[in-house]
């Protein structure tokens, strides 16, 4: 593959990062970089810190400690390369589908060509109102993909949408994702959603990068593939145990009879 | 097809004939009552006038030009005090709605200011202005006022902080974020003051025209009082109904054009 543009290898970095929410600290001395055109994941329990990871990276929060550098192609106005995409899909209701997405942008043939990327070009006059969950979430992915941006950030953005529309943002977002190769940061809490797409999956528990997991395999990926579902399930295993990580799983304790358990109770 | 066709027309013409007509059914049955009752003469000419008497002043009022005088009086009135408290409260809210300093300056002082009765001023407002157009249109402007700052004020500050975070993100800030955003977010809100204050706007011009004028409608029924025209002060009565009604209209007409994009406005039917 021909990078586009040529710069450091990574877009992203993060050194000691920190946050507090009052006496909360929701991240606790995150270090991570992330290379260009890489699709990450971050999953994790909701609460252990996984959005605000998001929202510091996207500006949208500042860090209480630490150092958070952006890389793009060139180094003015750095944001505008940085597009984000939230659960909900934000659209103003007051205008219509097109001017949604030519919003702070001009260019009425990139947002038609955006809008027919994501099927919904002739739908452009409709009110937000008219359109569907995953409609709706389409015209955002396209609101944007006009700005061109290098890095997009997700932050659980299919979380509201039906199993049958997700797969099929998923595959839209994988296949705009191999179209353009930005770099992605996906937040979710669906394991399966994260081994489908991500090249990488970071667990996230408790402020800190639990688990950092390259995902190797070949795409588009086979949901039902053993391999896909081993990764899925150790994945999940990590997540469900965070309290004790480092703890085997042991046959004896599932076969303990049940009556302790009883009088345990 | 067509013999089904037809009685499916008849049951729909019928329905939209008790849609539309069914409101209206109390009104003429009243005055039906009203008209019978004047013209057996079990009700005095002095109480109430026969509605064809009122139709018959009006008409008389509306020949020698006298009715087309007032009426404009009291329109220009309520216009010009509407325009200059609705543009007052306006920008009002919008300091208080976009500025955090703002409010927390003007706030409070406005809410003690908005709980006195504008119509306990009357005395204190003749005092200054006298008894001419500046003391009537100051007190409309005031009536007009308090109800659009408090919906601009509530609307700019209820609009939905995720789509502000999102036009943030894109790199809408200033003018562009309050045209595209802030404002068209308070819309809703601003109309529904729009609405109060056109109400307040009569109620405060039928006070303060029967008070102290030389024209307009309450002044038309002060002046019939003096000379025991009960039609006459029935038509004033009648024509601030109808003002009242047409501005309501105009507001809601308003709203059908600038909220077409609310969900609650896409499927409404004229009432």
């Amino acid at each position: 593959m021909i990078a586009p543009f040529v710069f450091s290898e990574h877009q992203i970095q993060l050194r000691q990062v920190s946050k507090n929410f009052g006496e909360r600290r929701v991240l606790d001395e995150v270090n991570l970089t992330i290379p260009e055109g890489q699709f990450v994941a971050i999953v994790g329990r909701s609460g252990c810190g996984k959005s605000t990871l998001l929202r510091l990276i996207a500006g949208l929060e500042e860090a209480s400690e630490g150092f958070i550098g952006l890389q793009f192609s060139d180094a003015q106005e750095s944001r505008s390369h940085l597009r984000l995409m939230f659960q909900e899909a934000r659209l103003l209701p007051w205008k219509g589908v097109l001017d949604n997405v030519l919003l702070g942008f001009r260019g009425l043939n990139v947002a038609r060509y955006a809008l027919e990327e994501v099927g919904l070009w002739d739908r452009r006059d409709e009110w937000p109102s008219r359109l569907s969950g995953g409609q709706k979430q389409r015209v955002a992915l396209a609101r944007a993909l006009v700005h061109r941006p290098q890095l997009l950030l997700l932050d659980e953005p299919l979380g509201a949408l039906d199993a049958l529309t997700r797969l099929e943002m998923q595959q839209l977002i994988e296949r705009l994702w191999q179209e353009h190769r930005f770099t992605v940061l996906l937040v979710t809490h669906d394991v399966s959603e994260a081994v489908a797409l991500a090249d990488r999956i970071l667990v996230v528990e408790d402020g800190r990068i639990g688990l950092d997991l390259p995902v190797e395999l070949p795409r588009p990926r086979q949901r039902t593939s053993s391999a896909v579902a081993e990764l899925e399930d150790r994945v999940l295993r990590r997540i469900m145990d965070d309290q004790h990580p480092y703890a085997p799983e042991s046959p004896q304790e599932v076969a303990t009879p049940l009556p302790i358990y009883r009088i345990a109770v | 097809m067509k013999q089904q066709a037809r009685p499916n027309q008849a049951w729909l013409s019928l329905r939209q004939l008790s849609r539309w007509g069914l409101p209206w059914l109390v009104p003429i049955l009243l005055l039906a009552v009203w008209q019978i009752s004047a013209s057996f003469g079990w009700l005095s000419a002095r109480v109430l006038p026969a509605p064809t008497a009122v139709v018959a002043a009006g008409w008389e009022l509306f020949m020698s030009g006298e009715l087309g005088q007032h009426l404009w009086a009291s329109f220009e009135r309520a216009a010009i005090g509407f325009v200059i408290g609705g543009s007052l409260g306006l920008i009002l809210g919008f300091v208080t709605g976009l500025s955090r300093l703002g409010a927390q300056l003007l706030d409070s002082s406005l809410q003690m200011i908005r709980n006195v009765p504008h119509l306990a001023l009357i005395p204190l407002v003749i005092l200054w202005f006298g008894i001419d157009e500046t003391a009537k249109i100051f007190l409309v402007a005031l009536g007009t006022l308090f109800p659009i700052y408090l919906n601009t004020y509530h609307g700019i500050r209820n609009v939905d902080a995720g789509l502000i975070e999102m036009a943030r993100s894109y790199g809408l800030k200033g003018v562009a974020l309050f045209w595209h955003v802030l404002l068209p977010g308070a819309l809703p809100s601003i109309l529904v003051g729009v609405r109060f204050a056109l109400g307040f706007t009569w109620l405060t011009l039928i006070v303060a025209e029967t008070i102290a004028a030389t024209d307009g409608i309450g002044y038309l029924a002060m002046d019939a009082r003096e000379f025991l025209r009960t039609d006459v002060v029935l038509l004033a009565i009648l024509l601030y109904a109808l003002l009242g009604k047409a501005a309501d209209l105009g507001a809601r007409l308003l709203k059908r054009l600038w909220l077409q994009w609310h969900p609650a406005y896409q499927k409404e039917t004229w009432k």
